[in-house]
């Protein structure tokens, strides 16, 4: 069967108003959209059930879609299932693989069951990487957890995949492995491979992923660069609270951007530590100090990815849906 | 020649899950072997000798010889069933079906896969219990060509159906529950051991309308000519019921059943 090289930057993964319903009624995926180009990291978070899985499965034709399309390389996902799962590697959330396999079979059956002809070499080098070369004629019933995850992601590249799906690939996970993961992630990017992946862990997100995408209750409500919400976590806000209410703000305070608490008993300042040195807060001060505002306490803040991500979450299901339509 | 048929179908993931099937049985040669050659030489030294001394000819044919046919039978049918719904039943199961449904792979490979495998199998355990046999009678085969096709197109037929009832199976009982309560009965109710002659009236009408009679004559006919049916009715039968077979794979394949939500 022909490979296909997908153009790096072009778009390889196109999801169209996906949505899916299960046989008992449940609404797990909701009209979800995103297009993902050639080359990118996405990282997809969301708590537990919201749809990740789901998603992932859709894609791959595990899970038979509702309503929408999909396009892998500009080829619909069912019409062209044969050229678009070529392209394709999955890394699946649960641990399964057959007992009674020897590591090296069960990697080059992975191969043969993408269509791709036998290269013991390409096998080896996968097996290499993932540390798994001195394990090859292991029984996969005598392997830990983590190196049985490992195998899985060797069966997920052994057909060399132009997009690889990693569905929580760190859950129950060492360091090293971690460690060895993420070498794996970004080699594979330098080739010009696609990554999805979903994690619980946010500062796995934000380590490697060229983009975020939070998924709630089967909705994608965020989908962002994760630069641009990284400048959202740089912001940083200096909280003061004053002895006696303020009125108003004094003039000499206008330049500052300052909010005030409603009942005047609160100064807000929000500035911006990437921009550098040049932040005021000795300004401030200095400025409340010549106006006369004595404050008995103040205290920092940073916004992190975290809470941002937990406020999202939290919403109630309707309540987003009115968010992301204003 | 694996280049051009890998141009028209995914000839390498048929081998695949062909080999890891046959792979899943050597795994067990020596008991799949031992197994029937023990069995098979219970049923001659049980029917063959201590029965079969009362009950000498059947149309013509020693009661030994006339056995041979049916015990093939027996073996055919269970062990494609059980070899084929054990092969889709336990991915399904355990979860490493997923690999096979999210692989560039057509209905029709598949089946070729796990139902080629199974179906091997079953070929040769059918021919180790006619070798097995050919100890203890002089062995008289009329038309091999067609006892061929009819061992091959029966462990074809069969595996299908118990492809199906692997997937269609959704805990273990349900998986040994057809071939212990429906096809062992057929087959010991259709004619294997004995001729239907040799029933009431009643009994004979009855047992026409037991498919698993039909395979046994046909297959008996290979042998020796004599059958309770005329073999192209048993021909056309078990091919129409390999068709009904695939139809059903189809449908299942095309609706997700049981297999993709
Ligand atoms: N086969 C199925 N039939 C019915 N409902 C299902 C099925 N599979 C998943 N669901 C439901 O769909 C919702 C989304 O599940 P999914 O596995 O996609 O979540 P997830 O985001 O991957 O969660 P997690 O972080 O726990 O892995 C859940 O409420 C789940 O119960
Ligand atoms: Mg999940």
């Amino acid at each position: 069967m022909a490979v296909i090289e997908p153009e790096v930057g072009s778009t390889i993964l196109s999801i169209q108003q996906l949505s899916k319903v299960y046989a008992g009624g449940f609404a797990a995926l909701k009209s979800v959209s995103l297009d993902i180009k050639a080359g990118e990291i996405i990282a997809l978070l969301g708590p537990n059930g919201a749809g990740k899985t789901t998603l992932i499965s859709t894609i791959c034709g595990l899970v038979q879609p509702s309503s929408g399309r999909v396009l892998v390389a500009g080829h619909d996902i069912t019409t062209d299932y044969r050229i678009t799962r070529a392209l394709i590697g999955l890394v699946p959330q649960e641990l399964t693989t057959d007992s009674f396999e020897t590591v090296w079979n069960t990697v080059s059956f992975s191969r043969g069951l993408f269509g791709r002809a036998p290269d013991p070499a390409h096998i080896e080098r996968v097996l290499r990487s993932l540390s798994l070369w001195d394990k090859k004629d292991n029984m996969l019933r005598t392997l830990s957890g983590g190196m049985k995850r490992r195998v899985l992601i060797a069966k997920a590249l052994s057909h060399e995949p132009r997009i690889l799906f990693l569905d929580e690939p760190t859950a129950g996970v060492d360091v090293s492995l971690r460690k060895d993961m993420w070498a794996i992630v970004s080699d594979l990017r330098a080739s010009g491979v696609t990554i999805i992946l979903t994690t619980h862990y946010i500062e796995e997100a934000e380590e490697i992923a060229d983009r975020i995408g939070v998924i709630n209750h089967g909705e994608l409500i965020l989908v962002e660069e994760k630069r641009a919400l990284m400048a959202k976590l740089g912001k940083k806000q200096l909280e003061l609270e004053l002895f006696d209410p303020l009125e108003g703000l004094p003039n000499s305070l206008a330049p500052f951007g300052l909010e005030l608490s409603a009942n005047g008993l609160k100064l807000i300042y929000t500035f911006d530590t990437t921009e550098s040195g040049e932040n005021n807060i000795s300004s401030v001060l200095e400025a409340l100090r010549e106006a006369g505002i004595t404050f008995k306490d103040l205290h920092t803040s940073q916004s992190s990815l975290e809470e941002i991500f937990v406020g999202l979450v939290n919403q109630p299901a309707d309540g987003i849906a009115q968010g992301a339509a204003t | 020649m694996s280049t051009i048929l890998s141009r028209v179908m995914n000839y390498y993931a048929v081998l695949a899950i062909y080999k890891f099937e046959m792979a899943r049985m050597r795994r067990t040669l020596l008991q799949s072997i031992v197994t029937p050659v023990l069995t098979t030489s219970l049923y001659f030294i049980v029917f063959g000798a201590a029965i079969g001394s009362r009950i000498q000819e059947v149309g013509g044919v020693g009661y030994g010889a006339f056995i041979v046919p049916g015990l093939i039978m027996l073996s055919l049918l269970t062990n494609s069933i059980s070899n084929a719904s054990f092969g889709i039943y336990f991915p399904k199961f355990s979860g490493t079906v997923y690999e096979v449904l999210s692989a560039p792979v057509s209905t029709l490979e598949v089946v070729l896969g796990y139902v080629g495998a199974a179906a091997t199998k079953a070929i040769i355990l059918g021919l180790i219990i006619l070798a097995t046999a050919g100890f203890f009678i002089e062995l008289r085969i009329a038309h091999p060509i067609i006892m061929l096709l009819f061992i091959v197109l029966t462990a074809l037929s069969f595996s299908l159906f118990g492809f199906i009832l692997g997937i269609w199976a959704d805990n273990f009982e349900k998986l040994s529950i057809v071939p212990a309560l429906i096809i062992t009965p057929l087959v010991f109710l259709g004619g294997s051991f004995y001729s239907t002659d040799m029933l009431p009236p009643v009994w004979q009408s009855i047992s026409l309308m037991n498919p698993v009679l039909y395979l046994v004559s046909g297959l008996r006919w290979s042998f020796y000519e004599i059958s309770e049916v005329n073999v192209w009715v048993s021909l056309v039968g078990v091919s129409l019921f390999l068709l009904v077979c695939l139809g059903v794979v189809y449908a299942i394949f095309r609706t997700g059943y049981r297999l993709r939500p």
